[in-house]
Parts: C-alpha cells; structure tokens; sequence
C-alpha cells in the first residue's frame, strides 16, 4: 500500500468524527448529521491528482521493464511503461493516447481500480521495495491531461453502414460502443436507467470519481460519434428477438441488475435495503447535507459494495457504522487496502456472525447475528446470538443477472460466453458483469467490452 | 584519526577543500560566511583591470536537471567580477588579516602584455594574500577579448604569461587551465616550462544547455539570443578526473602539483581527485546549489574515511590511483569474467535482458517464471548488465580462475597477464619473451 493510500483515509476520519453537540446524535435516519462544510471535506478527491512536478518524480521510478508485469496484470493490457516514459517525456497527452488505445475508460480506471491487487501489485518496486509506481495516479494524470484539451482523440473510420445494438451503458458497453462506432460501424445503446455510465454513475464510492466525472467521460468518449443513446430496458419495452432483428449484432453488458436477499425475518422494515441502492441515492444526490443517513448503521457483507457502504455512511456523520462479515477477514473479498480505509475512516467490524432477524417496531431498531464457525459441510451457526443497534441496515451480499433474455445459457447464473464473448446465441455476445468469467471489475468490463467489440467487428467483416 | 590539514605548494590551510574563483568567492560578504561554515581556503573570483566588466542583466545559468530538479550540470555566461579592483583588493587585505589561518589565493585576469600583469601583481602582493591563480580557462566572454581559454588553448602563450608572472613576484602561481582542447598535457607542460608552482582544473566545459523549442533560443537565454557558457557541476566530473590523471601520470609534468577541480560535490568525489594525484580540491557548483554547509561534510566525511583506511595524512592517498591508470593496450586480457544474477535479489524487471538481449550479445535468457540467467557461452562481460540493473549488487561480475575453460571462446584462461601489444591479432606486436 501507498502512503498516499493510507494518508487521507485518516485525514477523513478525523474530519467525519461527530460533533459532541447538534445533529450528530439524532436518534433514527436523520439528514444533516454534519455540517456542509465537513460533508464537502469529507467527500473530496480519495487520490488527489497529482501535480505536474509529482508526476515527473513518480514517472521517473519506473524502470520501463522488459515484457513488464504490471502489463500483463492490467486487464486492458495498456502499455504502461511507455505511457509512463511518455509523462516522463513531458507529453501527458500523446501518454493518454497510450492508455485510451488500450483502455478508453483509462480515466474512470485510473480512479477506482484497485490497483494495490492488479498493475501496482506486480510493479518490480512493489518487490523491490513495497513501494510500486504510483501507477493510478500517473495514469490519471495523463487523462486528465487529454480530456483538458477538450478533444477526443480518436477519429472515427468511413461508415460501414452496420448496426449494432448494445444493452447496457456500463463500462463493457461503452467501451464496446466507442470501439465499435470507431471502426466505422453505428451504434446504439439501450439503458434501463435516466443517465448512462452504469455503476460509474450509480455505484462507484462518490470520493473516487468527484466532480461529475463519471458523466463527463461520458460525453467525452461520444465525441467518436456513431454513438446514440436511449432509454430502454431489456424485458420489457426492449426484447432480445426485436433487437436482433433490427441489427446487425447484439451485445448484452447489463451488469448486474438484482440483489441477492437476506433471509432475515424482518427484512422488510423501513431501514433495511440493498447497499447499492443506498450508494446509488447517494451518487445522484444533489445535497449531501439534505441525505439521511442512520445514527448506527449496520452493513452485512464483504466486499466493495459493503466497504463503500459503510465508508459512505460514516462520511455522513453515522454515529457508528458496523461490517458484519460471515467469514474472517482474510476471506473478505474486499482487498486489504479497502478494508484499512474503511478502518481508517471509523469503520468496525465483526467477523464470523450472520444475520437471523432484523428487529423493531415499524421502523428498524436492532440486528440480531449468530454467531458462525467454519464447519465441515460449510459455513454453520454455532447458536450463540448477539444483538448490533441498527437505524439502517445495507445488506452487500452480491448482486445478481436479472432479465436474461430466455432461450440464452447461463453459467452460474451470469451469460455463459467463450473466449470472445459469444453467447450461445449467435449474433449475440456478452461482456462486463453480467457476463462470465472476469472479476467484476470496471476495468475488466471495459476489457470484455472491447474485445467482444472486436470479435463482433470480424464476424460482421470477415477480418 | 586522520590529519587533513593541507598544505599545498607552501600555502596552509586546515582542510584541502577551497572554493574555486567564481560567484561564492565574490566578496567579502561571501568568503567570511564560508570560513565561519569550515572551508580551508579560497580563490577569489578572478580580478581584472578597471574599468571593471560589466555582466548580462538577464538570466546567467542554465542547468541540466536529473529526477526531481536535482541539478546535475550548470552553465553559466558570468564573466569576471564586475566591481572595482580597488574594492575587491581592500576587501581581500581585511579577510586575510581576519582569517590568517585559511588560505587566500586570487585569481587573475589581465590582457596579454606584461605590464598589465607586473601591475597587478605587486597590488594582489600588498593584500596580505597567499599566492596567485592565472585565469586561462574561461570560455566564454573574456576569451573574445583574448583573455581566458583564449590564452589557455595557446600553449606558447601559458608559458609566456607564467613566465611574466613568476618574474614579477615572490607569490606562488598556479596556472588554471581550461578543458577546452585535445590534449590537456600541452597547457600544463607549458605551465611547468614558464615555472608554474601547480596548475588547476578544470575550468568550464564549452556548452549550451538547451534550446528553448518555442522561441528556438539557446538557453540560458538574453533576449531571444543565447551564447555559449561554461557546463560545470556532477556532470564533467569524469572530464576532469581524466584530465587530472593525464597529467599526473605525464613525465613531463613529473612533480607539478595539481589542484582539482570539477563537480566535487561530496567528501568521495574529493577523495577521487586526490587519488588520482590532485593535492587539494577546488569547488564551486556543490556550494552554489546546496550552500556553504555542504564542506562539513565533505571534511568530516574524507577524514573518517581516511581514519578507517588508516591513512594518516593527505600526503598517503594523494596519487595513489595513479599508478593504476594505464593505457589500454596494457590492460590484461586474460582477465576473463562472467556476469552472475543473484536470483534472491532479482526482482524480474528483465532490463538486463532489454539491454542484452538488443544491444550486447544476446547472453541473457528468460526461464518461466521471468527468471534471468546468464549464458555463459555468449557473455563477452560487458557490464552492460550490471549498469542498467536496477538493484544494487543482483548482478556482479566473477573472475573465472585461472585454468577454467571459458565457455564462449573455448580456451583456457591463462594465469599470465596477456595484453595487446603481445597479440597474436596485433600487426605491430612484441614478441612475447
Ligand atoms: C458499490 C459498488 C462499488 C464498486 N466499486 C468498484 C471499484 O472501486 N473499482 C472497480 O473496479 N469496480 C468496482 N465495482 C464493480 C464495477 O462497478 C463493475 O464491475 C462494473 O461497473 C461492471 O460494468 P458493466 O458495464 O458490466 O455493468 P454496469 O456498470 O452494472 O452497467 C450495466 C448497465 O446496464 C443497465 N441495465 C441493466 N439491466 C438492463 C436492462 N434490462 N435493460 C437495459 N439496461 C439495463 C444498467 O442500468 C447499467 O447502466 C463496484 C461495484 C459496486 C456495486
Ligand atoms: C557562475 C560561475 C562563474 C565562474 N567564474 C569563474 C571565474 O571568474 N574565474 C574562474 O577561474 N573560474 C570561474 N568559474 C569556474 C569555477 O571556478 C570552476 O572551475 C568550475 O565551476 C568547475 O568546478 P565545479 O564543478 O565545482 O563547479 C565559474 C563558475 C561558475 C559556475
Ligand atoms: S556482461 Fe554484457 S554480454 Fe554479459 S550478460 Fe551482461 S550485458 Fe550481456
């Protein structure tokens, strides 16, 4: 882990920790806990950029390796030695070109992607010295460098005069759309939800991508042209047959649209719901101060939606927020870093519990947990129970496919695709989450994205 | 313990570090400040005739930055001092008598005709200082008007300009010659002919440090024209320890006391230059980038260096390298050695194999698991590895022993020495008795 890594995570607990008086300490899901002033602190920029000097310094630690690790640990595979040689030579912009020719989400990825468990964790200086090149942070300077000119960088081939649609504004679809209208080809993309960006949009934690970015990089990666969105969802206005017959291919990059459900007796009282509504409501939120967050916020799960969770609520002044997780900390698919963020920002945890009822009247007032142990036919309850105050309870247990055209077959309930990203129905291919195989990860959907892009790119032109 | 008290060509001075003529040497202001932080002497910035000189009124450095701005060469278009000589001279006479035990040399720099010299000379002899400096080595400026390197590329002129000196004073004379020609043995032996008592190097190195794309001015630049400096600091360092032990290893410069100077930035670089036969050190980018606080360390690091080697005295490491500097058709090619990767230490960057592989002899493979290994059958011992591996010691080079076959050429090394002028490949070879 970095040390920029772990010095604004402690920055912002300090600044998060309630005040004695005022608003704090309102019982139940109250608005305003803190003051804007410490909401805007506290929601600032996780990475700040770095300066042009900084860069320079961090750019000049790379080694420029033979066949480099971290390249192969990128899923996009982006060139990084020479986009960083690129900053080191003092052209930020031909350096982007670097990373969008591989990545057009470069900018988004240069944010959120954890990099602690991908490029910089096969970094030779990681080995050397536990200190990688701060590669995130170089490659977010160089985007931001090319999106500052205002220019898209690519141009677009002659029409081809083909169609294809794509399901899904997330990651995987926009980098399929962008690599498929640069070829030449016209595309269109259908999104269930009012603005595109998918996760980006409505999931990532709010630190990560400040300022609106998620919409800008949007507008910027349409500026290849051949690319319209509309709204529309799969399943309902929007049918696979309809679709595949108006175009030339399909590709389906929906994510994950459906959360997996508790169980719980009481799951259904105010105060419980699904984490990434919460994160959602929050990304679009307005006003920080005017979103109501719980005096003690319970969070069940492990992964990032849980951290992101939990970190965002006690960003908002909880009182006291807890991660339950049903396993021990080294099973938590969240990684060591996330963890020791949300450690830093106030967050507890508990470890090997799960949750069997949430309780209250009307409104939630407590969660009770068993206690688990790992048993010889799994996971089991040792009987013994315990009881957390709770306001609001997020449950971050995963998400899950929802409205999977028929007659499509799954694989452990995500689209079963080979190497190329083909479904088993032809002209229809699958990427990003809701396809299988990959991390759920930003950058693996753009990967995903891409590549479907261009096996559909050769099927429709036999190249 | 060791003793670093100097004392070159009879003047004295606690430690051999001086600052060399130059903007840290400017005035009294300046050279009071750099006694009280420990330097041993200095030359003061070269005095010329009223009406004083007259410098740029814009920018007079441009310097070539390593990572993070460190600066690893300077240029600069600074002429002599541009005050009056009767100030510089007043000012002179007080340090001296304030500071008795440092040494006071002056630099100087009069057109080329005797009398300028004989009457400069009898005034520097009335300050009180310890000897003289002959500024033969700047590039730039002064060398149009015949004076500098212009008088330091022409060695009939060193020697007749030395001579002068020598005639018209009892101070001693060291001759500060100038990086800017062939052969550097041709100045100083001049030097020695005109009965120099040392002679100092190296002056600036002839350059222009970069060129500003937008305007396509050289820097540093004067209103868009620019004009070539003098490149000094870490950067010519390896210049001037060359020119160093070319003279001292030159029998006709034999006993001709040399001060060194060139990119001495730390207490090794000073011991490098004494190795190779300098008896003392000049310095002035060091000081003029870090400040005069950088000598602690560079006294108190050549003294505990010399203590733990158990030399007593500058006398024990002044030229001791010099022995060791040859030619290269001396240099015993039966010294065979093979590149080794410590693979514990290897991180797996793979630049040795970058380097190797595309611009020495293909003698680095890959094995999975990006592990190194060096081939033996074409590892020629460049080094080329060794430099560009970023871990210190992961690659070293290993002698094979006498008696071992050497995988690349077949033959068995021979314990003799073996040089080029016994060859068989030499055409103009001696018989190897
Ligand atoms: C809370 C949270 C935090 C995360 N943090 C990180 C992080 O820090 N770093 C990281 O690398 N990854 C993170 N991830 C994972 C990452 O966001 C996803 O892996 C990535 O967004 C997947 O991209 P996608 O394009 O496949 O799907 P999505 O981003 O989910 O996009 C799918 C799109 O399809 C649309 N859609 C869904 N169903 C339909 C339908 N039936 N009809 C039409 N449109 C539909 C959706 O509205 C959405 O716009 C996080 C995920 C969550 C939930
Ligand atoms: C700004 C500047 C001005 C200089 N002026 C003089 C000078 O007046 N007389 C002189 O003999 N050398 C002058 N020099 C050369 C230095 O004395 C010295 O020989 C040279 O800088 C190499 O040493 P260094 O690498 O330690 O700087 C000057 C150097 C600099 C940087
Ligand atoms: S010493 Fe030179 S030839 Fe031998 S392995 Fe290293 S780089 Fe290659």
């Amino acid at each position: 882990m970095t040390a920029s890594q772990t010095a604004k995570p402690a920055e912002t607990a300090a600044a998060s920790h309630p005040d004695s008086s005022g608003a704090a300490r309102t019982p139940g899901i109250a608005p305003g806990r803190l003051p804007p002033e410490r909401l805007a602190g506290n929601f600032a920029d996780l990475h700040p950029p770095l300066s042009a000097h900084e860069a320079l310094v961090a750019a000049d630690r790379c080694y420029f390796c033979h066949d480099a690790p971290c390249v192969t640990a990128c899923p996009t595979g982006i060139d990084i030695p020479m986009f960083i040689r690129q900053i080191a030579a003092e052209r930020p912009v031909e350096a982007a070109r670097t990373i969008f020719e591989a990545n057009i989400l470069g900018g988004i990825c240069a944010r959120v992607c954890p990099t602690e468990t991908l490029c910089e964790e096969a970094c030779v200086r990681e080995t050397a010295e536990g200190k990688p090149v701060e590669i995130g942070r170089l490659q977010r300077f160089a985007t931001d460098a090319q999106m500052a000119t205002g220019a898209h960088p690519f141009a677009r081939a002659a029409e081809t005069g083909r169609r294809i649609a794509v399901v899904g504004a997330g990651p995987a679809g926009l980098a399929a759309a962008h690599r498929l209208a640069m070829l030449g080809h016209g595309v269109t993309v259908y999104d269930a939800r009012e603005k595109p960006g998918g996760l980006n949009e409505y999931g990532i934690a709010a630190y990560k991508a400040v300022g609106g970015f998620a919409g800008r990089e949007v507008d910027w990666l349409l500026g290849i042209g051949g690319i319209t969105i509309r709204h529309g969802r799969l399943g309902a206005e929007l049918t696979l047959d309809a679709l595949a017959a108006g175009h030339d291919a399909v590709l389906l990059a929906m994510g994950l649209a459906g959360v997996n459900a508790l169980g719980a007796a009481g799951e259904e009282l105010p105060g419980a719901r699904p984490a990434t509504a919460f994160i959602a409501e929050l990304r679009q939120a307005a006003d920080l101060s005017a979103l109501p967050v719980g005096r003690n916020v319970v969070v069940v799960g492990g992964g990032m939606t849980a951290i992101d969770a939990a970190v965002q609520s006690k960003l908002l002044g909880a009182e006291t927020v807890t991660i339950v997780y049903r396993r021990g900390r080294g099973s938590m698919p969240a990684s060591r870093v996330e963890q020791d963020h949300a450690a830093a920002a106030g967050v507890a945890f508990r470890f090997w519990a799960r949750p069997v009822a949430a309780l209250g009247e009307g409104a939630l007032r407590e969660v009770e947990f068993e206690y688990t142990r790992a048993g010889d036919a799994g996971l089991e309850g040792t009987g013994e129970t315990f009881r957390l105050p709770a306001d609001q309870l997020f449950t971050a247990i995963g998400q899950v496919l929802e409205g999977a055209p028929e007659g499509i077959a799954l694989e452990r309930g995500k689209i079963a695709v080979d190497a190329e990203g083909r479904s088993s129905r032809p002209g229809v291919w699958a990427a990003g989450d809701c396809a299988a195989g990959g991390d759920d990860l930003t950058v693996t959907a753009v990967a995903e994205g891409r590549d479907a892009a261009m096996s559909i790119h050769r099927s429709l032109t036999g190249d | 313990m060791a003793d670093i008290r100097s004392d070159f060509i009879g003047i004295r001075s606690p430690n051999p570090f001086w600052l060399a003529s130059a903007p840290p040497t400017d005035k009294a202001y300046n050279v009071e400040r750099a006694f009280r932080a420990g330097w041993g002497g200095v030359v003061w910035k070269t005095l010329g005739l009223d009406p004083h000189i007259v410098n740029v009124n814009g920018p007079r450095y441009g310097v070539v930055y390593g990572a993070d701005r460190r600066v690893l060469g300077m240029n600069n278009i600074e002429l002599i001092t541009d005050r009056p000589l009767a100030v510089n001279l007043a000012e002179i006479k007080q340090v001296k008598r304030d500071w008795p035990d440092r040494a006071m040399v002056v630099s100087l720099m009069v057109p080329c005709d005797e009398e300028s010299w004989r009457g400069i000379l009898a005034e520097v002899e009335d300050t009180g200082a310890d000897g003289v400096e002959l500024n033969f080595g700047c590039p730039h400026g002064m060398s149009e008007r015949g004076m500098g390197s212009a008088v330091g590329q022409v060695p009939d002129y060193i020697e007749m300009v030395t001579r002068w000196c020598k005639a018209n004073t009892r101070m001693p004379v060291i001759v500060k010659l100038t990086p800017n020609i062939t052969d550097i043995r041709y100045p100083a032996r001049a030097a020695k002919k005109g009965g120099a008592d040392a002679v100092s190097l190296i002056n600036t190195v002839s350059s222009i440090t970069s060129v500003d794309l937008d305007s396509f001015s050289p820097e540093p630049s004067i209103d868009g024209k620019g004009s070539h400096g003098g490149y000094c600091g870490p950067a010519v360092k390896p210049i001037a320890l060359n020119m160093v032990a070319e003279i001292a290893r030159d029998p006709d410069c034999a006993g001709l006391p040399i001060s060194g100077i060139g990119g001495i930035t730390t207490w090794r670089d000073a011991a490098e230059f004494m190795a190779l036969g300098a008896g003392n050190v000049q310095v002035c980018t060091a000081a003029m980038t870090y400040g005069f606080r950088v000598v602690q360390e560079m006294a108190a690091g050549l003294e505990a260096w010399m203590a733990e080697k158990g030399h007593a005295d500058l006398a024990a490491i002044t030229g001791r390298a010099v022995p060791n500097v040859t030619d290269w058709q001396h240099l015993n090619l039966n010294f065979v050695t093979k590149a080794r990767i410590d693979q514990e230490a290897c991180i797996k960057c793979g630049r040795c194999f970058a380097a190797c592989e595309d611009t020495s002899h293909q003698a680095i493979a890959i094995k999975p698991g990006r592990v190194f290994e060096v081939i033996d059958e074409e590892c020629v011992a460049c080094n080329l590895c060794v430099n560009v591996c970023p871990v210190e010691n992961c690659i070293t080079m290993e002698r094979l022993a006498p008696g071992a076959t050497d995988p690349r050429t077949g033959r068995t090394v021979p314990a003799e020495h073996g040089d080029w002028t016994t060859h068989p490949n030499n055409p103009g070879r001696v018989a190897a008795e």
